[in-house]
């Protein structure tokens, strides 16, 4: 497990609670994935279940579950919207998220339905202030 | 014997039955053809499966190899908490294989079949008896089997007392199974949290029981080896409001002959005759599961039920509220006649005594381990006992690496990770089958592994290294399952 | 008594070493309203001699092989199994080893139950089987609810010519979701008259048994077609396994779940259980699968190994989102089956199978010739049903006398079929004895 101080942490996302971040495209699109706490939590991911493109979600719902050999667990969603696009590339290669979990570990594409939701999640320095206190 | 148990040897590689043989082998004497063969459809006629063909010394050397490679209770200790490791009875193996047993088709009328018609009746009584419960059925394959029949019959009596309930009160220390069966069944559970003292207090179940709880789940003693003691309370609460108390007697080694089940509260409860029971784990089953029943329960048990008249005996589908069939047929039979040899041999003094060693056991360990491994609940416990890796946490040494060196040292790991409630759980159930010699050899390896832990601990992270394979690699077999050659 | 090694000076220097005085002293912790009042009325406990003499005395109470000649199957068949298996069965290290989830020290059992997975998909047809279920009626209600699963729908088909007592099993299973049964009809040749499939489009799965419970082999192909076409999954049961060696398997015609009764192979009958609940099906549905799975990997020094895999299906981990309850299975029973596999062999399955067909045709060509009516044509495998009448009572009964069970009759279950009886031959009946048989029921 990682230190806090180890943990890779970018400014250009935002984050949620439940250590999703979310990457603003602006362009009518957000892009969801898992921190680096995330997936060094859950270790090793050997399977990604992804829903289906066009599937309508609140936000908090769970949309997905992420896989490891002893453990599974729910990823939720950070903003309402419409699911328009999911990272195949999970399928076949799940270690994507432990190895590059802000760029080709991405999971979902989402249209929000409200473009301005991504604002009210956590900067990257409230998100490891957050962690901090969980410690 | 001044060395470590575990040692090194000569064991020999063997590859996978395919890559064996050669076409036209045979390890079966195929019997004497005395009629002349008949068409077959040629539509429907296939290739037949692509099996290997080997001989009868082929076969054999195949699986001696293999068996020499596991670890049973017959080679060492294997304190497996939670599954009661007892050591098999190999005179169970004879009666089980007499060929009046063995070779019995299960729909003979009953006149044919009294020997085992009798055989299920007694051990029903037995197992009563034992649970001081009312009836019983032998029907579930399996524990979580068991648990599964008890909550449709928890199901069935609500519903014909015309009430929906949607829930069911399951502990934090629950085995899997609970919460899986629970759901099975339709019932979403509620889970309750244990007190800092390792048991559930009546009043968190005061707190959650209403009249949508069809009831609760409670394992007891409980999977932290503890004695639920609050439970006769808590039973009444959930009687009070009209809900009833399935208790998973998966642990029952410990209180045979001491506490009464019946009395506690119990509504209906399962038994695991590969526990309790010392039927064979067989690396994973067959068991078998029967569930006692209260009296109010009775009409709901599966069909069909042996009915004994006049000193014969017969099966019955003549009960209208029952929940219907778990299995084909009526349990497994040839499980049932080794829990019942057991019972036969140990008798009322037998059983008790078998309690009695089990927690002296557990306790012996627990008090030489508690300076070495953190005990989270240090009082006395029943058949089992939970350490964690909190005392190892500076070097980095989990309770993976610990068991995983015990091997090198010539014992089966314990249960670990399990409860849930301790981080790092170490559960230890030596059962009443080991020596105190055997104990002390246990003890004194764990010791000399916790030192290692502080001198070496890269040896630990490296172990074992003792077996034919090292660590294997889960990760790469659940991202590309290889599941068939 | 041997099973309990302590003497009483090491019962002494433990309860000295916890700090008890005596035995009670450890179960002080028990409220005294949970304690037993008096002590376990049990009969007194028996030597091993007495034992003995009591059990034989129970097993010469049953009627079977070859005092008997027993025509019934129906489920449970009488085939041989060879002392080979017998002992190497009696392995201590497989029967006394637990689930090998310490993979270093159970390479014995993870090997041999990925043989047996291998050996399944080979006699199925199909991609990846399980460890093992508890029998083929559970097995069959777990398809079930696992074709659910995947097709998010309540409603299956189910055949009324798949075993009766597996028919109960799926329906206890069932009953807490509130899910719906069509039943489908029988054809006047004996197979499942699957016409009514067609049209509906809220099917889980069409389920059918082949050879189903009257031994014909029914048509997998159109079933796989006609339930495909609903978008349905097409769910294969069976009691006889024996009959792949033979005829198509599942796996080739379309089905997408197969599962069934192994004891056939392997396994004693053992009044019934325990049996073996093998189950199959297409790799895509791999991780809604129930049951155990074992998979091939490495070891840290590149060393080939099996493990436990997919666990995250499993109770011991989802728990309540777990895709069964399942936890122990029927391991040493498919043990059993895969030494038995691998003894008879490629050829030799073949060959016994044939044999098993060549013997029931027999015995049907003598009973046909006797005039009797051979109640369905379509083609059969071990089972078939003959009408021998409904006075044929009395005649059954006095065949029981001469230690001849002629077939179970089938009224119980099928009551327009008073009068006609389940008949079974396997490769353990002699021709002398079904011509002893054919001369009976004649006279």
């Amino acid at each position: 497990m990682k230190e806090l101080e180890e943990l890779f942490l970018p400014d250009n996302v935002h984050y949620a609670e439940t250590h999703e971040w979310i990457r603003d495209n602006a362009g009518d699109s957000v892009t969801v994935g898992i921190s680096d706490y995330a997936q060094d939590q859950l270790g090793d991911i050997v399977f990604v279940e992804l829903p289906e493109i066009g599937a309508l979600f609140e936000e908090g719902e769970e949309f997905g579950t992420l896989e490891s050999v002893k453990s599974v667990s729910e990823i939720y969603m950070p903003v309402s919207g419409e699911v328009i696009a999911i990272n195949e590339a999970l399928e076949e290669t799940p270690e994507l998220v432990n190895e590059e979990p802000y760029n080709n570990g991405w999971i979902i594409e989402v249209k929000p339905d409200d473009p301005d939701e991504v604002n009210t999640l956590m900067t990257s320095g409230e998100y490891r202030e957050m962690l901090k206190g969980t410690e | 014997m001044r060395e470590s148990q575990g040692t090194s040897g000569l064991i020999l590689n063997e590859p996978l039955l395919w890559e064996k043989g050669k076409k036209g082998r045979c390890g079966f004497s195929m019997p004497r053809r005395d009629v002349v063969p008949s068409p077959v459809d040629e539509e429907l006629a296939g290739d037949g499966p692509d099996f290997p063909d080997l001989s009868e010394v082929d076969v054999v050397r195949h699986y001696t190899r293999l068996s020499q490679w596991n670890f049973g209770v017959d080679t060492g200790m294997y304190p497996l908490g939670s599954c009661t490791m007892k050591y098999n009875p190999k005179i169970n193996e004879r009666e089980a294989a007499l060929p009046g047993f063995a070779g019995a088709h299960p729909l003979l009328p009953p006149e044919l079949s009294q020997g085992s018609l009798e055989l299920m009746y007694r051990l029903e009584q037995y197992l009563t008896e034992i649970t001081g419960m009312d009836a019983v059925t032998l029907q579930p394959a399996a524990g979580a089997h068991g648990e599964l029949t008890g909550m449709l019959l928890v199901r069935a009596y609500h519903k014909s007392r015309g009430s929906h309930r949607s829930k069911i009160i399951v502990p934090d220390t629950a085995h899997g199974t609970n919460p899986a069966s629970a759901a099975l069944c339709g019932f979403h559970p509620v889970v309750v949290k244990s007190g800092e003292d390792g048991i559930i207090s009546a009043e968190a179940i005061a707190t959650i029981m209403d009249e949508d709880t069809a009831g609760i789940m409670i394992t007891n003693p409980n999977t932290l080896g503890l004695f639920e003691e609050n439970i006769r309370e808590i039973a009444e609460i959930v009687h009070s409001k009209g809900g009833l108390v399935y208790g998973d007697g998966a642990n029952m080694n410990a209180v045979m002959g001491i506490v009464q089940m019946g009395k506690i509260g119990f509504d209906v409860m399962h038994l695991n005759l590969h526990k309790t029971f010392s039927t064979p784990h067989g690396g994973g089953g067959p068991g078998s599961g029967p569930v006692c029943v209260k009296d109010i329960l009775k009409p709901f048990l599966p069909i069909p039920r042996i009915i004994k008249e006049e000193n014969k005996y017969r099966l019955s589908g003549d009960f209208p509220e029952s929940i219907g069939k778990l299995q084909a047929f009526y349990g497994n039979f040839g499980v049932m006649i080794k829990a019942c040899s057991y019972i036969m041999s140990m008798g009322t003094e037998g059983l008790k005594r078998a309690s009695q060693l089990a927690v002296l056991n557990a306790n012996y360990i627990k008090e030489h381990l508690k300076e070495s491994l953190y005990l989270p609940y240090d009082k006395p416990c029943m058949h089992e006992c939970v350490f964690s890796d909190k005392l190892q946490e500076a070097e980095k040494i989990t309770t993976l690496d610990m068991v995983k060196r015990l091997m090198d040292y010539g014992f089966h790991p314990p249960t670990i990770y399990f409860p849930l409630v301790v981080h790092g759980a170490m559960m230890i159930e030596p059962t009443e089958t080991e020596s105190k010699e055997d104990i002390d050899h246990f003890i004194k390896a764990l010791k000399a592994i916790v030192a290692e832990a502080g001198k070496d601990p890269d040896l630990l992270k490296r172990s074992p290294i003792r077996p034919k394979l090292r660590r294997l690699n889960e990760t790469a077999a659940a991202r590309k399952p290889h599941l068939a050659g | 008594m041997r099973y309990l090694p302590h003497t009483e000076e090491d019962i002494s220097s433990m309860l000295h070493a916890v700090g008890a005085e005596n035995m009670d002293d450890l179960f002080s912790m028990i409220p005294g309203h949970c304690k037993i009042e008096n002590s376990l009325n049990l009969p007194e406990a028996l030597t091993e001699w007495e034992l003995n003499t009591l059990m034989d005395g129970l097993s010469e109470k049953m009627a079977v092989s070859p005092a008997y000649k027993i025509f019934m199957g129906a489920g449970s068949y009488n085939h041989y199994i060879p002392e080979s298996v017998s002992y190497l069965l009696g392995r201590s290290e497989f029967s006394t080893a637990y689930t090998p989830y310490q993979p270093e020290i159970s390479q014995g059992t993870l090997q041999a139950i990925y043989e047996y997975q291998t050996l399944v998909t080979r006699l199925l047809g199909m991609e990846v089987a399980n460890a093992s279920m508890y029998d083929g009626a559970s097995a069959l209600a777990e398809a079930i609810l696992m074709a659910m699963r995947i097709t998010k729908r309540k409603k299956v088909a189910i055949s009324r010519l798949i075993h009766p007592y597996y028919r109960d099993v799926v329906r206890t299973y069932l009953e807490p979701g509130g899910y719906e049964i069509v039943e489908l009809p029988r054809l006047e040749n004996g197979r499942t008259d699957i016409s009514g499939v067609t049209g509906m489009d809220d099917l889980a799965a069409v389920v059918i048994q082949s050879p189903n419970f009257f031994g014909c082999i029914e048509d997998l192909r159109s079933t796989g077609e006609v339930a495909h076409e609903s978008s349905a999954l097409f769910v294969l049961s069976f009691t006889e396994p024996l009959a792949y060696g033979l005829f198509k398997n599942p796996g080739c015609q379309g089905a997408d779940i197969v599962c069934g009764e192994g004891q056939s192979l392997g396994v004693p009958q053992s009044f019934g259980g325990p049996g073996l609940g093998m189950f199959a099906c297409r790799m895509k549905h791999v991780r809604n699968m129930p049951g155990r799975l074992v998979g091939k990997t490495t070891d840290i020094d590149g060393r080939p190994g099996f493990v436990l895999t997919l666990a995250t299906r499993e109770q011991h981990i989802r728990r309540e989102k777990a895709k069964s309850n399942i936890c122990t299975n029927n391991s040493l029973c498919a043990l059993a089956s895969a030494m038995y596999m691998s003894s008879v062999g490629g050829t030799g399955i073949r060959e016994l199978a044939c044999l098993n067909y060549d013997k029931a045709e027999y015995l049907k060509r003598g009973l046909r010739e006797a005039g009797f009516r051979i109640t369905f044509d379509s083609p059969t495998f071990n089972e078939f049903v003959v009408e021998f009448g409904k006075d044929f009572k009395d005649t059954y009964k006095k065949l029981l006398e001469q230690r001849i069970v002629a077939g179970i009759p089938l009224a119980t279950w099928y009551p327009d079929l008073s009068g006609h009886y389940l008949l079974c031959v396997t490769e353990t009946m002699g021709r002398a004895d079904m011509d002893a048989l054919i001369e009976e029921v004649r006279s």
